[in-house]
């Protein structure tokens, strides 16, 4: 089994499922039942085969695993390289595993178009596998970028009224920042002579030079996590894309930022991560309290969860740059966190759109009487994110504070009137959305949760309070990784010095 | 047996929650009951076993957070302090599990109900149980969410989802600072486990640490923010709006945990903490004013109310004030004393007000009650015993334990102890006064509320009565009972190691010789409340207008709670929604997107029109942005890196 290629497997396994599509010529309600089948089945598949990589892996060891290797453009130090550690290996099964439980949530929303959906979303799915699984700048580029497409396609078209102004928003802001990621990989490979990832992290490049890498490379990241000030095309994307979207781009994409800081800046850039760290405490702060408090302001119930996933992000970046191992590996948990109860919770909105087809929080109150189960889940939901002790959220944003303190108390402070403003801004969601007497004749009439709905929630929910109340069992797999991530920056910070 | 203890209502809460989903009630309830009752007895076990045996331990279950230094793993301690919570949790909460099933008869979410008080149950234990801080805020948190989950229970009204959402935010400002304390004590400490922590305390007295910028005394530091948890999780003053409002709850989870168990959850975790707190002067001061302060306002406000669970909700309130500034003054073991007995007789009191407000067909005004006591003798021998207990008279719980508490702060020869004796004191007359006031309106005198209800008076079903009578004897018997055992002169014997004095702090043993005044002070002052408010609402019934018409600034500031709400609804709540609107529009909206997307989207096309002259063609506006934009960067890279 070690010499099968089960990275390359997952990552390209969804394209088969794209291929089965496209032979798909017919059109109606039996295509379209066809092209779901067929994408599910694809997805699920793929999850399942991603499990090898769990099971298979050893936390024990340093350095990377399944690792794949062939020569791509001959004697230009272009390889095709790939292989997963401890930092990599959950986003791939946080993508795999979210993308069917997407794929599900679309079943009956998307109507129109529902072959090149899928397409779209499969496509999507090999994307986000590769640019986590790639060890190599190039293919990462290209993965990285990739992603964009199928995303802007599904924004572009299956989304609401004002889909185009925020998809291009979404293409213009992510591209922008790409572009200067691009210039420096351009300047990396020039120096370097190789595009090779662990090869760039174990070259020290002159701290003068680090300084603009950093900030080329700081520009397409912090685009992606988003931070603040470049977070503004989050709100109208989430608010546009279809529910699905919604779940991958919260749940995944905007994790390419973190681990893009992870995989890139703090090991190739050390001297000038530790220099900007203060920078970013800055941007992070502002990100928790400035979105908090215009969460509160929102009458928009996506947007409300949209602004919240930019304060939850501003604690990844807190925890990522806080330079220690707690603050890493809090940072790490947060973004699996996230990814799970942010999709759950756009989810959340999503049942009750798919009801009432409005995302006006006025036009709710009172769903708790037609509909009780989903009172429920969505509770639970929502006390995960704002950190309640027994759910994952609180694991990542605990750690993120320990780390956090240790590299500036100020930073801890600041971040932890999150909790406050959190608290606040979701219960007071939760109230005016759940609780009351439903009075609206809509609301009064809305159907109870469905088993598809029911099916969909079981597991985010198993996964949640599991790594709530074991969370050992997602930290471990880590562990190894962070530690020889800051042992390497160390090491590189010692050799910049030298150069001086 | 140790792990039985904490998980048995769980699981209770668990199978609860199941049979509520098929509306199966009768067996919800009895796996809740199960679930605590079990635990109660196997409490008392436990309790014998670590408090009078002497063999505490800890229970190790699983890794929990381990990240590098930092380990927080699940654990459950047992000794002497844990075990006198777990008495006093399990006890407390099987009575009120029982009222319960009466109380709630006709509500068609009674499953859910048990489900959610197991909950609470099983969050609380696992709060008095824990074994390191960051369990401690796990069973904190719990508690919160039970009790959110609670005071909403009756989510159809705006006033108890609006209370149910106060509470929890108000207390998360207390865990705001609850949490800081957890990482100040984890960078000063390495670890965040009790043992250790209080083992290396002594060590790190003379400590400094930076905090924003300042040099401060690290125990200081560290003491002082986790007793912002205490204050919000207590309703100490400042932090105490939101009990009030959470009476919109039903009556039982206000008798569980807004009287008996949770709230005292500060004070539980101060008497934890008092290895550290010992060595931090100056939080201990700031302990003893806040409690102190609490007392006599929450008496202040309470003697004004005309809703019964308000009245009874402030005097906790108060009496939590009592246990702070006893736990303030190092009298910890008079602290725990005082929370126990309290446990007894303000549930027994809350229950008793919960059966009064049944018989009167949901009526909680007590300006629409009064003249009922021949119809519902239990009850009101019930309330009776509670305010006996409450008001401190000989020989009822309340007494000794009270009594302690002042004569301790009086021991303590100290400004702030002698400021918090005064002031508990005043708040002793305060507490007699109201007490009564509250039994002679809602028993006695005319019947006010309509000739409807007044038909319906009864007596509560035995379910709702038989659970009142441990209590009463608790009310009663409690504090001759534990005197000399938690606060006796051989207290130390009993707290064991669970509980650290200072030599130097002398609060205990000179509270057992001081002089008689200060003993009788206390007494003369309840008898005399009694007498006023007997004077007042039964003799001379014009008397409170006059007083109130005569003081109408102060009337009227008391009555309105010191105006706290309507200060921080000025200065927090409404500010924070409209900030947040305006960082939306002026910020996000025109500031960011103005110069950002929007701007250079705008200004693209007014290039690219004067372009497509030039081109005669259509230009796609946004591609021509990014070609410029890539042009731009490229020229900038071979230009300015050339020299790199």
């Amino acid at each position: 089994m070690a010499d099968w290629p089960i990275l390359s497997l997952v990552t390209f396994m969804p394209l088969v499922g794209v291929v089965f599509l496209l032979m798909i010529r017919s059109s109606g309600p039996a295509a379209d039942e066809n092209a779901r089948l067929v994408a599910i089945w694809t997805s699920g598949f793929t999850f399942i085969v991603s499990l090898l990589l769990l099971f298979g892996f050893d936390s024990s060891q340093s350095g990377y695993q399944f690792e794949e290797f062939a020569t791509w453009i001959e004697g230009t130090g272009i390889n095709y390289h790939m292989g997963v550690d401890g930092l990599s290996m959950p986003f791939i099964l946080l993508s795999t595993f979210l993308t069917p439980f997407a794929i599900l949530a679309s079943w009956k929303a998307i109507t129109n178009r529902v072959r090149e959906y899928m397409i779209a979303f499969l496509v999507l799915e090999t994307m986000m596998i590769g640019m986590f699984a790639s060890l190599d700048m190039l293919m990462f580029y290209l993965f990285f970028e990739g992603v964009l497409i199928p995303m802007f396609l599904i924004i572009g078209v299956w989304g609401g009224p004002r889909r185009v102004y925020a998809a291009f928003k979404f293409f213009l802001y992510t591209l922008a920042g790409s572009v200067l990621m691009l210039v420096c990989m351009l300047t990396m490979y020039a120096m370097a002579g190789t595009t090779d990832i662990p090869q760039l992290a174990a070259f020290s490049f002159a701290p003068s030079l680090q300084t603009w890498l950093f900030l080329g490379f700081f520009a397409s990241f912090a685009v992606k996590v988003p931070m603040w000030p470049v977070h503004t095309w989050l709100p109208d994307a989430h608010v546009e894309a279809p529910t699905a979207g919604s779940m991958i781009l919260a749940g995944v994409l905007l994790k390419m930022g973190g681990y893009g800081f992870l995989r890139f800046s703090l090991p190739m850039f050390p001297d000038a991560s530790a220099y900007f760290a203060p920078y970013i405490f800055g941007l992070s702060v502002i990100a928790v309290i400035y979105t908090s408090l215009v969460a509160l302001a929102q009458s928009d119930m996506k947007k409300l969860i949209a602004y919240s996933s930019v304060a939850h992000m501003g604690f990844v970046t807190i925890g990522i740059f806080s330079l220690n191992e707690q603050g890493v590996a809090g940072a790490m948990f947060q973004m699996i966190s996230h990814g799970l109860v942010s999709a759950a919770l756009f989810f959340c909105v999503g049942v009750v759109y798919d009801r009432l087809h409005t995302r006006d929080i006025d036009a709710y109150g009172g769903v708790a009487d037609s509909m009780p189960r989903y009172a429920a889940w969505f509770m639970l939901m929502m006390m995960a994110s704002v950190g309640l002790p027994g759910t994952s959220g609180f694991v990542g944003e605990m750690l993120v504070l320990v780390g956090a303190w240790q590299a500036a108390s100020w930073v801890a402070v600041f971040a932890a009137t999150g909790l406050i403003l959190g608290a606040a801004y979701m219960l007071w969601l939760y109230r005016r959305v759940v609780f009351g007497r439903a009075v609206k004749r809509s609301v009064i009439d809305m159907p109870r949760l469905e088993g598809r709905e029911t099916f969909i929630f079981v597991p985010l929910t198993i996964l949640v309070i599991w790594f709530g109340v074991y969370p050992s069992s997602l930290l471990d797999v880590m562990a190894v990784s962070i530690t020889d991530l800051l042992a390497q920056m160390e090491f590189g910070a010692q050799t910049a010095s030298a150069l001086k | 047996m140790y792990h039985a203890i904490v998980f048995l209502p769980l699981l209770g809460a668990l199978l609860a929650g199941y049979f509520s989903l098929s509306h199966r009630h009768a067996a919800s309830a009895a796996v809740a009951i199960g679930g605590v009752v079990g635990s109660l007895l196997l409490s008392i076990i436990a309790f014998f076993d670590v408090a009078v045996g002497g063999n505490a331990q800890t229970v190790d279950i699983a890794r929990w957070i381990v990240s590098g230094d930092f380990d927080a793993s699940w654990a459950l301690r047992y000794d002497t302090l844990t075990a006198v919570m777990l008495i006093v949790v399990t006890g407390v909460s099987s009575c009120v599990h029982i009222y319960s099933v009466g109380y709630m008869h006709h509500d068609p979410a009674r499953g859910r109900f048990m489900a959610y008080l197991s909950l609470f149950t099983f969050a609380m234990l696992m709060l008095v149980t824990a074994d390191n801080l960051v369990q401690l805020f796990f069973g904190w948190e719990g508690v919160g969410v039970a009790s959110y989950l609670l005071i909403g229970f009756w989510y159809h009204k705006e006033s108890a989802h609006t209370a149910a959402m106060k509470a929890f935010v108000v207390n998360r400002v207390g865990d705001f600072g609850f949490a800081l304390g957890i990482l100040a004590v984890f960078a000063l400490f390495g670890t965040v486990q009790f043992d250790e922590i209080f083992k290396l305390a002594p060590a790190m007295a003379d400590t400094q640490v930076m905090f924003l910028g300042f040099s401060v005394p690290a125990l200081e530091l560290v003491s002082i923010l986790l007793f912002i948890g205490a204050m919000g999780k207590s309703a100490q003053l400042g932090l105490h709006t939101w009990l009030p409002d959470a009476m919109e709850g039903p009556t039982p989870v206000s008798a569980l945990i807004h009287a008996a168990t949770m709230v005292t959850a500060g004070v539980f975790m101060v008497c934890r903490l008092s290895p550290v707190i010992e060595y931090a002067p100056v939080a201990l001061d700031i302990i003893t004013i806040v409690g102190a302060l609490t007392a006599i306002f929450a008496a202040t406000v309470g003697m004004t109310q005309f809703d019964i669970k308000r009245v009874i909700a402030y005097s906790t309130c108060s009496q939590l004030g009592y246990m702070f500034f006893a736990a303030g003054v190092s009298a910890y073991p008079a602290a725990m004393f005082h929370l126990t007995t309290h446990a007894f007789f303000k549930a027994l009191l809350f229950l008793g007000a919960g059966s009064v407000i049944h018989a009167l067909s949901d009526e909680q005004d007590l300006r629409k009650m009064g003249g009922i006591w021949r119809q519902v003798p239990v009850t009101y021998a019930m309330m009776w015993i509670g305010s006996l207990a409450l008001a401190g008279f000989p020989f009822f719980a309340g007494f000794y334990s009270k009594d302690m508490i002042l004569e301790a702060a009086f021991a303590a020869h100290t400004g702030v102890g002698q400021l918090a004796f005064w002031l508990g004191c005043a708040a002793a007359l305060l507490t007699a006064f109201y007490s009564w006031r509250l039994l002679i309106m809602a028993f006695h005198g005319t019947p006010r509320a309509s000739a409807d209800v007044m038909s319906h008076v009864h007596e509560s079903p035995k379910v709702m009565l038989l659970p009142l009578v441990p209590l009463a004897l608790g009310a009663i018997f409690a504090g001759f009972v534990g005197y000399e055992m938690f606060v006796g002169h051989d207290y130390q014997q009993f707290w064991g190691d669970a509980i650290f004095i200072l030599p130097e702090h002398q609060a205990m043993e000179n509270a057992h010789h001081v002089p008689k005044w200060v003993k009788l002070l206390p007494i003369f002052l309840a008898a005399s409340g009694v007498a006023l408010a007997y004077l007042a609402y039964s003799m001379m019934p014009s008397i409170p207008g006059k007083v109130v018409s005569l003081f109408k600034p102060v009337h009227n500031f008391f009555f309105n709670k010191w105006y706290f709400d309507e200060l921080y609804d000025a200065i927090f709540v409404k500010p924070s929604v409209k900030i947040g609107a305006l960082l939306w529009q002026r910020g996000d909206k025109a500031t960011i997107d103005g110069f950002g997307p929007d701007g250079i989207t705008a200004m693209v096309l007014r290039i690219s029109q004067s372009a497509s002259r030039l081109q005669s063609g259509y230009v796609y506006h946004y591609a021509f942005a990014m070609m410029i934009g890539i042009v731009v960067l490229l020229s900038w890279y071979f230009s300015g890196f050339g020299g790199n």
